[in-house]
């Protein structure tokens, strides 16, 4: 029997599991994929709201503030990469100079500091690229960017670090409600827990509707995105918004925290949880905003498209609690924009509201918040570099060109608790292939070294899901 | 730290002709870096036999040519790393290298010769929408895979782009028991040698279409499908034309890019047009002292060329080194 089963572990399940850490809990994590932060988690805009966006007194409005202090201290806790270059909200005409105006009091009520407004003139000196037609901008001083796969990494690698279990490929089928527990019925066998967090991102509806009568619905809504490679790196240097519609946030050009462009996302409702398609039509139509935003993107810079849906729920709100019919059952569900923002507070919220229905809870006397350290090659000095590879020469074997990255990296990442398993996987943690030539050098030698490393034959390594196979067999 | 005269970044046919050149022309103190752990760069996997018609006169496959000059550095006893990765070129010719017995280690050239190579073209580049499945990879990418690992890719192939590497592929792939369906070509001719086509494609029935492309790729895990199309006057897929086709591997020849990340790092020009550096007639960059050959400079259809132009590159670095002393 767990005291905690976590369905899911995206950004927020992770970011769950690692608060109950803290505690002397038996916590278990369910994943249906072969990794951890394989949906939501990986396509999105890596961005940490400031919060001005929310509706006051919304779920959405209280997490996304509060969510955005906690991310330096967590991000230095687990060695994930995290700025605040601040961001910006620009307008183009009077109807966005009123919602600037509104965003500007909304953000006030809501508690955002640093809010300013500024003109075409004070907004060049920031930024030289504004596109011409831009008249005025919200600047968000606490608007951030950060790894969010990196960071939902972190967070279940220390989470395990600390005591709780993850078991990946393994889909909850069916759940049954006993007296005072839960039996959790999966592709892998059962499991019995007292309480049980739904954090199943898009499928979130599926895991509530199996157990609680007050039923809830998960749209799909898809965004589209390029990435841009580091060359294009001097083209903003703060998180670049349009003003936002009913339904997003806008086209957003912002820098990642790796020094790469990321232009998107639109927004669509679609109808497939596992459609995440790219369509010429739709990035054709992001490219067109993006260039009002921004003059002269290098768009014949692109390294990759790629589509993240996010996880809408038909309240237009988080949904965060006690199922009122079953008790025990905690729903973290319709996790949308502002959701990686709100993760922490949410984490904490979640892991508060656990604990208190548990009742008599100890501390977890060993909890460490920090992990190991990971080793960034590319980052260290000329001294380091020569005694690193004196310790252990698979650091002195560079794999990937682009984003120079050593076989030790790769190892490490394999190794660490929560570990790579696929070649996305450790993409994921360390970034080979996520550079100008997308793999094309260090693909075959990264299924080389997961293939030795797990100790499966070549053919078993997978790109990214179960049946995601890369080599078909050998030849003749 | 080592002094060197000539330091030549990268071991495959561009480089090694180069410090050969170098030496002949009275260059001692030559280092060749090689990235890979063997000399001979690219034509280690090129398998299959054309090289060599012009500079040897003779039909050689790609290691053979390889070993030509793999062998005459050796006697010349021209020193040479592999395992080396070098990370960064300064303008005044400081090389950084890692190898993974040495460490880290800062070396000083007289005059450097860029011959890196290229890189090839990926899906984001041509910006093919659709679904990210595995079973898209580049043709080199295919050929590192069936040539040096020895395993298969995939069972029921298209190929989009008439480069001669997916041409090759597509024979070496038939052999190998896979189904080629098909091979698309954007433009209205074949982009890869008149030879190539007749000898990997019409002798083994695979159809080539020119004047289409790939308008969307689909499967969740692996590929399952492309839709292929008919392009207009402007090269964009025509809707009415499209046609989807059963797959399990799409494989880009789509063309290559030369490598110029550590050119860029030497303060060295690159042009817009070819992606090399901007070089005058002894191949010397606007950086005085470094060279460039071979691919890293301009992308080349044959390997001979290669290495006439890194003779050149060899003997114009000789003639620098020697106007300094």
């Amino acid at each position: 029997m767990f005291d905690v089963i976590v369905i899911g572990s995206g950004i927020i399940g992770s970011y769950i599991s690692r608060e109950l850490s803290r505690y002397d809990l038996d916590v278990l994590v369910l994943e249906k994929e072969n990794d951890v932060a394989n949906g939501t988690s990986k396509a999105n805009t890596a961005l940490v709201h400031a919060g001005y966006d929310a509706k006051p007194n919304t779920n959405m409005a209280k997490f996304n503030v509060l969510g955005n202090s906690m991310f330096d201290k967590v991000c230095d806790e687990l060695y994930v990469p995290f700025k605040r270059p601040g961001s910006l909200v620009l307008g183009f005409n009077d109807s966005d100079k009123n919602t600037i105006h509104d965003l500007y009091e909304k953000g006030i009520k809501n508690g955002v500091p640093g809010l300013s407004i500024l003109d075409r003139k004070q907004l060049l000196e920031l930024e030289p690229n504004i596109g011409d037609d831009v008249i005025i901008a919200l600047h968000a001083a606490t608007g951030g960017i950060v790894g969010p796969w990196e960071l939902a990494i972190a967070l279940m690698e220390n989470a395990m670090d600390n005591g709780v279990s993850l078991n990946l490929n393994t889909e909850v089928i069916d759940i049954i409600k006993q007296e005072s527990s839960f039996l959790v019925k999966t592709n892998q066998g059962e499991f019995e827990s007292k309480i049980l967090i739904n954090a199943a991102g898009l499928f979130a509806d599926t895991i509530n509707n199996m157990v609680s009568n007050e039923k809830i619905t998960i749209n799909p809504v898809a965004g589209e995105y390029f990435l841009l490679d580091k060359t294009a790196q001097n083209l903003v240097s703060r998180v670049v918004f349009q003003c936002p519609s009913e339904t997003s946030k806008g086209v957003v050009v912002t820098p990642t925290v790796h020094g790469n462009i990321v232009v998107g996302p639109d927004s669509i409702e679609i109808l497939e949880k596992e459609d995440k398609a790219t369509h010429k039509d739709r990035l054709d139509f992001i490219k067109n905003k993006a260039l009002k935003s921004i003059k002269n993107i290098p768009f014949n810079e692109n390294i990759t498209n790629f589509t993240g849906l996010r996880a809408s729920s038909t309240t237009g709100d988080f949904i965060i609690g006690e199922a009122k019919d079953v008790k025990g059952f905690i729903n973290v569900a319709g996790i949308k924009s502002p959701g990686l923002s709100s993760a922490p507070a949410i984490g904490l919220y979640v892991s508060n509201l656990a604990v208190n229905i548990l009742g008599d809870v100890k501390e977890n006397s060993s909890f460490n918040p920090r992990r190991k350290k990971p080793l960034v090659f590319n980052d260290l000095t000329d001294d380091e570099k020569t005694e690193i590879i004196k310790k252990d020469k698979k650091y002195g074997n560079i794999i990937c060109r682009c984003e120079t990255v050593s076989e030790g990296e790769i190892v490490d990442c394999i190794k660490r608790n929560a570990g790579a398993t696929t070649v996305d996987g450790v993409k994921k943690r360390v970034r080979p292939g996520m550079g100008r030539c997308q793999g094309g050098f260090c693909m075959p030698r990264v299924v080389e070294i997961l293939s030795r490393e797990l100790n499966i034959p070549m053919e078993e390594v997978m790109k990214n899901s179960k049946s995601s196979y890369i080599l078909t067999g050998r030849t003749k | 730290m080592k002094n060197y005269d000539l330091v030549v970044v990268g071991g495959g046919p561009a480089g090694l002709g180069a410090a050969i050149k170098a030496r002949e022309n009275g260059i001692e103190n030559i280092l060749v870096l090689e990235r890979d752990h063997e000399l001979g760069g690219i034509l280690n996997q090129c398998i299959h036999n054309g090289f060599g018609l012009h500079v040897f006169n003779e039909e050689l496959t790609g290691p053979e040519y390889a070993e030509i000059f793999v062998e005459k550095l050796r006697e010349s006893k021209i020193e040479y790393r592999t395992n080396t990765f070098v990370l960064n070129i300064s303008n005044n010719k400081v090389l950084d290298i890692i190898n993974d017995e040495t460490g880290f280690e800062k070396i000083e050239a007289k005059a450097v010769i860029l011959a890196m190579g290229c890189r090839e073209r990926s899906r984001g580049a041509l910006k093919i929408p659709g679904t990210r499945p595995s079973g898209v990879l580049t043709a080199g990418t295919a050929q590192r895979l069936v040539n040096i690992n020895g395993y298969n890719v995939g069972k029921e192939i298209v190929i989009l782009g008439s480069g001669d590497i997916g041409l090759i592929m597509a024979r070496r792939l038939t052999l190998e028991g896979a189904k080629v369906k098909l091979v698309l070509e954007i433009m209205d001719k074949p982009s890869g040698l008149e030879r190539n086509i007749n000898q990997c494609l019409n002798d083994f029935d695979i159809p080539l279409r020119l004047s289409h492309t790939i308008s969307d790729i689909k499967g969740n895990d692996r590929v399952e499908s492309v839709v292929v199309a008919q392009v207009d006057e402007n090269l964009n897929p025509i809707k009415s034309t499209e046609e989807e086709i059963k797959c399990d591997t799409l494989i880009l020849s789509v063309g290559l890019i030369p490598e110029n990340e550590l050119s860029k790092s030497a303060g060295v020009l690159i042009d817009s047009k070819s992606n090399g550096p901007i070089v005058d007639e002894n191949l010397e960059t606007n950086v005085r002292g470094i060279f460039a050959c071979g691919n890293v400079l301009h992308v080349h259809g044959l390997v001979d060329n290669v290495t006439k132009e890194s003779y050149i590159a060899g003997e114009k670095a000789a003639d620098y080194i020697k106007a300094l002393a």
